[in-house]
């Protein structure tokens, strides 16, 4: 079963970087929300895999989840 | 309404009123899609069964209306499908539109070579009095209008009822009570039950509109149409030409104010077109639920449908979950009743259909979130998923707007007896599912659900069951009878042929293949080559008799 590959994987890491807060230039935030989301659901799709995506899932909610 | 009057049935005074009534096997309370299916069932297999509705007519407005496949099947079996496909009418494309664009669109089209298809449209005013006057045909039930219980005392093995009609008041008592008497269901009440879930913030209108129109008979789903822009809108053909209508309003709507003329005209000349001719039938403004009881056996009493289980509408899953639940109960409480079966045959009602409604729940809650969105990422999300839809076909497989409504495979029952180790099998047909219907030629009907109507069948391939073999099993206390599918010998059996060789594929048959399917028709056990013994131990099983 495929793992969360967290180790560095991006070639040009600030390239990307740059480009993906260029992605969202002008835009208001509703927007930039829009962006986003249809930005994950590509990238969702194209990795496919369930257990991949609930491990990234679980890993980007981390220290964000709200105490009770 | 122009295209359809209410039936009015009369109040009658039954002798029962006058006199200390007899312990009934069976009384059924309501007569909606649910209790009269229910009735009919147990009427059919010899059960006597006395139905109680509080009303007059059946169902005011067009309520339910897209009749599934299975539930078409049971409904054969209850001989009144043909009727209901007569009258509806017939329909396999829907389309999805965000804004003016379609984004998607999906073909329920079955394969060939089944009897019934993947749904018909038809009111459930027309679905009710079909299944009301079959119900009348049968000597074993009555119906009994106006008669509204107004007490459920259970006692140690039977219930005391107290019933109020226009004449006064009385008492019946029977040793099992179905209650079928809708979401809001009075006797889960009395009986101080409850069924939990959720109220979705939201509220829709619905309308059936009277209108000759070109629109083809598929369902059309609009996401944040022009004519109705940020909710979402259904049009949906029924028969008759009377069209079902619903348009979300948010949970802010007046719901008195929605359900006025002065505010649907508007929105439905918006919809339809300046040139559009239509009248409005009926309308009504509602909310809805996603909530099932924790059990719906509770003792004698036994809840079926709406009272059970609740969903949304979107998906068309009540009432064919409904005539599902009974086809499951009927035969078991038939056996019971019999005494050939233990109570406990009754505890796996609740067990199938709780796995049944909670797949209902879970689909129905999906489409909502979908449909209404509870909070703003999801709405971004949601939306996002529509705007991807037009141009990436992934995106269109998340496009909800309503899974409609498929059998529960019950692949966990305990009634079921596993495949033997070493037979393998391809294909749908594993223990738990209902029968996949196929063209056959032989004497009684040309499809083979009609053949596995009666109570166990077995459908062997070719000569596999020895005559005298037949003969015995079909003098059991719980008779099974015999399928013959092809073979040379066929005396003192039903015989068929598979002429397509559809019946073969899909149920991966060689020679010497068996299934055993339940009085629902549902495949309990299956085996690549034929065993009495084996057969016998399968029915006990699935009867709680080992």
């Amino acid at each position: 079963m495929a793992t969360l590959n967290t180790q560095p994987n991006l070639p040009a890491p600030d390239d990307f970087y740059q480009e993906l807060i260029g992605l969202h230039r002008d835009l208001t935030e509703a927007q930039s929300a829009l962006v986003n989301a249809k930005l994950i659901l590509l990238l969702a799709n194209h990795i496919g895999d369930a257990a991949v995506l609930r491990e990234a899932m679980g890993a980007a909610r981390e220290d964000v989840a709200q105490d009770a | 309404m122009k295209t359809y009057t209410n039936p009015v049935y009369a109040y009658e005074r039954s002798p029962d009123q006058d006199r200390p009534p007899p312990r009934r096997p069976v009384i059924v309370i309501g007569a909606g899609p649910v209790g009269l299916a229910a009735a009919i069932d147990l009427a059919q297999r010899g059960v006597p069964v006395v139905v109680l509705d509080e009303d007059n007519t059946v169902s005011v407005g067009s309520r339910a209306i897209c009749w599934a496949k299975r539930a078409l099947e049971i409904l054969d079996r209850l001989g009144c499908g043909e009727r209901l496909v007569e009258k509806g009418v017939g329909w396999n494309v829907g389309r999805v539109f965000f804004r003016d664009e379609q984004v998607f669109e999906f073909n329920l089209l079955p394969e060939p070579g089944h009897h019934r298809p993947a749904f018909i449209n038809l009111q459930q005013y027309w679905a009710e009095q079909i299944l009301v006057e079959r119900l009348a045909d049968l000597p074993q039930a009555q119906l009994r209008w106006q008669n509204k219980v107004i007490g459920v005392t259970p006692k140690r093995d039977y219930l005391a009822l107290r019933v109020a009609t226009p004449d006064g008041e009385y008492d019946l008592t029977c040793d099992w009570l179905i209650a079928a008497d809708g979401a809001r269901s009075p006797v889960r009440t009395m009986l101080g039950l409850e069924a939990e879930g959720q109220l979705f913030r939201d509220r829709f209108l619905i309308a059936d509109i009277h209108m000759k129109s070109d629109f083809p008979a598929e369902r059309w789903f609009w996401f944040d149409p022009p004519f109705h822009p940020n909710q979402s809108a259904l049009l949906h053909r029924q028969a008759d030409d009377v069209w079902r209508v619903d348009f979300q309003l948010g949970w802010d709507a007046d719901p008195e104010a929605e359900k006025q003329p002065a505010k649907i005209l508007p929105r439905l000349r918006a919809m339809l077109g300046p040139k559009a001719e239509f009248e409005i039938e009926w309308a009504s403004v509602y909310t809805f639920q996603c909530r099932r009881m924790q059990r719906f056996r509770h003792g004698h009493v036994l809840f079926a449908g709406d009272a059970a289980h609740l969903v949304s509408p979107f998906g068309a899953r009540g009432a064919n979950s409904g005539i599902q639940d009974t086809d499951n109960l009927a035969w078991k409480l038939k056996y019971v009743i019999d005494g050939v079966a233990p109570e406990r045959l009754l505890d796996s009602y609740d067990r199938e259909r709780i796995a049944a409604a909670d797949e209902n729940v879970l689909s129905s809650t999906r489409a909502t979130d979908f449909i209404t969105p509870k909070s703003p990422v999801s709405r971004t999300f949601r939306d996002a998923v529509l705007a991807l839809a037009k141009q990436h076909p992934f995106a269109r497989k998340l496009v909800n707007s309503g899974r409609l409504s498929t059998p529960c495979i019950h692949t966990e029952s305990p009634l079921n007896t596993p495949d033997r180790p070493g037979e393998t099998f391809v294909g749908a047909m594993v223990a738990g599912a209902p029968a996949a219907d196929a063209p056959v030629t032989g004497q009684e009907s040309s499809w083979l659900l009609d053949y596995l109507s009666h109570g166990f069948t077995l459908m062997a391939f070719g000569d596999a069951v020895p005559t005298d073999v037949a003969t015995a099993l079909a003098r059991d206390r719980i008779p099974c009878r015999i399928v013959q599918v092809g073979g040379r010998n066929v005396d003192g059996r039903i015989a068929i042929l598979d002429t397509t060789g559809l019946l073969g594929e899909r149920y991966h048959a060689r020679p010497g293949t068996c299934y055993l399917f339940r009085p629902d028709q549902h495949v309990c056990a299956r085996w690549r080559s034929f065993d009495a013994a084996a057969v016998r131990a399968s029915i006990a099983h699935a009867t709680c008799n080992d």
